[in-house]
């Protein structure tokens, strides 16, 4: 019922059930994330419209010289203003691949920093360690994140609620230990591991094919969209979101939800691998920060800024985590925090103070994030429009 | 044998420390049904409490009475912190369950990089009393005496709990409560006001341990709460969401599983091991050591 006619590719949107263990549709049962038809068809077809012509203004944004104060390092088309836009696209995509699991199936899980750490890491230890090319070292980074995912939810689901949310904290936080006490010798610890330059392919070596790895930052997002949109928009999908309206309900209609969840789990978790590969390539390096809790944390506050269930808002909140965690620091010596005490000042320009408190405002008063609030106010108007 | 006495010891402080923030993270859990992932800020608040304390406290010139003001100046500021939050925030949306952990979620965020933003992000060294640096030999082991009395303030405390719990009416309420919410309400008790008092409560628990964990791990870092907060986590579930007992019992046990592990095995794999037991906990026994299913 998501996906109308208007959505182009009709291949995923069987109006009528198809088979076995389909929920049923009947709109009064519908959540609030599930609109109805008819001004909606039309918003989707230009919904359509817009996020192609979003792509393709990313895509020309290497072109353009302009000079963006305070926001980005120098000119948008220079190696260091495009590498943050890079980091700010794939954390769009990885925020996208975690609505899968928080937005749409309501798993309230901390691990997707795990998947993604697990990628990040995995890639670069094995071209580092084996000396395989980054090819090869990103698919078995990414089949090492999926079946991670696997076994992890496979524990994790048991558990309910909080107490699957702590489980998962624990797991993430145990292979942040395990990188950063690094038993074996192998991951750095603290510092890392940078990023082995031999094994990547020349098109993504060198400062000045930064631009190639920006595209590739925002092919990763533009794919993840494409993937995420059409399995949540797949009967399959649905029961992923009547998963998160109401489990027992599914339950009582005789679909187990256990393994509906896990597969959530492990679409995002795959998704997450992907970006860390992306991720790894971006930064050139692989760092303790992207696989612990906090980030397992900002994950969360990324899907919720933007709007949790709402794939373009999920995006929006990664890219505006991204460029925030990145520039702040920077407006501390901008000279716009002058005349502040010192220690205001080191307070204004710490991204997770800023952050920290942006969020909790957000919860108090716009629950429903920045997607949430364009379509109440959208909807305010078509109901204006047309009485 | 007596390295195996003095990690046991040692162990025993640290599983003082995991009691005293996992003793208000499983109140605030059972009766609120609130994951509070804000309480290792109060940790961090009470550590430097103590520490602005220790520095700056130089009218007191003894360092032993010094260090008593600084706990009790702890202790006062994570009760004024954990009601404010429960009254200013949490309070707002009691019904929304996950509204609630966000919140946490933000405010953890804000307040480890508040105090990161004033104090900076290095470790700031605590002035101790000599006392605390000099051992006391127990089974041929050489112990630092603030391990002991880590131990010793933790077991005082856990007892105070208790006795408070099952003696006083407002304890009565809270015990009530954990095991049924709806009832208690529905007998005309507001529930509210325990809501805040668990949150002070388990704030002045949490500004405590930050306290003493300042003397245990040398000196008070903004993070060092939230690190500590994931195994208070772990103690949480393994303990039984709600129940104290099973809180203090599981911190000894995982306590003492990192820190052998991490000495007899290899640095960092008891930390993994207990993530581990956790699992293990989950899947044989999901409702913890001494506690309700958990929920």
């Amino acid at each position: 019922m998501t996906a109308g006619p208007g959505t182009g590719s009709g291949t995923s949107a069987p109006a009528t059930p198809s088979g076995h263990g389909t929920v049923p549709t009947e709109p009064q049962h519908a959540g609030r994330d599930i609109p109805l038809p008819s001004p909606e068809h039309r918003a989707r077809g230009l919904g359509t419209v817009l996020g192609i012509a979003v792509a393709v203004i990313f895509a020309l944004l290497p072109f353009v010289d302009v000079d963006v104060p305070v926001i980005l390092p120098g000119l948008l088309s220079s190696p260091g203003a495009l590498q943050v836009l890079a980091i700010g696209l794939v954390f769009a995509g990885v925020a996208m691949s975690y609505d899968v699991v928080f937005g749409y199936t309501g798993l309230l899980s901390f691990g997707h920093a795990l998947f993604f750490g697990v990628a990040v890491y995995g890639t670069n230890l094995l071209m580092v360690h084996a000396g395989w090319g980054f090819g090869v070292s990103a698919l078995a980074a990414v089949l090492l994140s999926a079946t991670t995912a696997a076994l992890v939810g496979a524990v994790a689901l048991r558990a309910r609620g909080i107490a699957f949310a702590m489980v998962t904290l624990a797991f993430v936080e145990a292979f942040a230990i395990f990188l950063i006490t690094d038993p074996l010798g192998i991951t750095g610890g603290e510092d890392g591991l940078a990023l082995a330059r031999d094994g990547v392919p020349d098109l993504f070596r060198g400062v000045l094919n930064t631009r190639n790895l920006y595209w590739l930052a925002l092919a990763f997002a533009v794919v993840t969209y494409l993937v995420v949109r059409q399995c949540t928009a797949s009967s399959g999908g649905r029961v992923w979101q009547a998963v998160r309206e109401n489990e027992d309900r599914v339950e009582l209609l005789g679909i187990r939800p256990y393994p509906v969840k896990l597969l959530a789990f492990v679409v995002g978790g795959t998704l997450a691998g992907v970006g860390g590969c992306v991720y790894l390539l971006v930064v050139r390096g692989a760092n303790p920060d992207v696989a612990g809790a906090d980030f397992a944390l900002a994950l969360l506050i990324m899907v919720v800024l933007g709007g949790s269930g709402r794939l373009w808002g999920a995006a929006l909140g990664g890219l505006i985590y991204g460029l925030l965690t990145l520039r702040l620091p920077a407006l501390s010596t901008s000279g716009v925090l002058d005349g502040l005490p010192e220690w205001l000042e080191n307070v204004v320009a710490e991204p997770l103070f800023v952050l920290g408190t942006l969020f909790v405002l957000l919860v108090l008063f716009v629950p429903q994030g920045i997607a949430g609030s364009v379509e109440r106010v959208r909807a305010a108007l078509v109901r204006r429009s047309s009485p | 044998m007596s390295t195996f006495v003095l990690i046991v010891v040692t162990s025993l402080g640290l599983a003082g420390l995991y009691f005293l923030l996992a003793a208000g993270l499983s109140l605030i859990f059972g009766l609120m049904n609130v994951l509070n992932l804000a309480h290792g800020a109060f940790f961090g608040i009470g550590g430097y409490a103590a520490w602005l304390t220790m520095d700056r406290l130089e009218v007191v010139s003894s360092l032993g009475l010094r260090f008593l003001v600084a706990v009790l100046v702890a202790a006062v500021v994570g009760l004024v912190v954990g009601a404010l939050v429960e009254r200013l925030l949490i309070a707002r949306s009691y019904d929304n369950h996950l509204g609630q952990i966000l919140l946490t979620i933000g405010l953890g965020f804000a307040l480890v990089a508040l105090l990161g933003g004033v104090f900076s992000y290095d470790a700031q060294p605590l002035v101790q009393p000599a006392w605390f640096g000099q051992t006391t030999e127990l089974l041929g082991a050489r112990i630092p005496n603030s391990r002991l009395l880590i131990l010793a303030v933790a077991v005082v405390l856990l007892a105070a709990l208790l006795l408070f719990l099952a003696k006083t009416r407002h304890g009565l309420v809270i015990r009530a409560g954990v095991e049924n919410r709806s009832m208690v309400e529905a007998l005309g008790i507001d529930v509210s006001r325990s809501f805040t008092l668990v949150f002070a409560l388990g704030g002045l628990l949490a500004a405590v341990g930050g306290a003493l964990g300042a003397v245990y791990f040398n000196g008070i870092s903004p993070a060092l709460g939230t690190t500590q907060l994931i195994f208070a986590f772990i103690v949480v579930v393994i303990g039984g969401l709600g129940s104290v007992t099973g809180t203090a019992l599981s911190a000894v046990v995982v306590a003492l599983t990192q820190q052998l592990i991490n000495f007899y095995g290899a640095p960092g794999l008891g930390d993994i091991a207990v993530v581990g037991l956790l699992a293990a906990v989950l899947l044989l026994r999901p409702q913890g050591l001494l506690g309700a299913v958990a929920r």
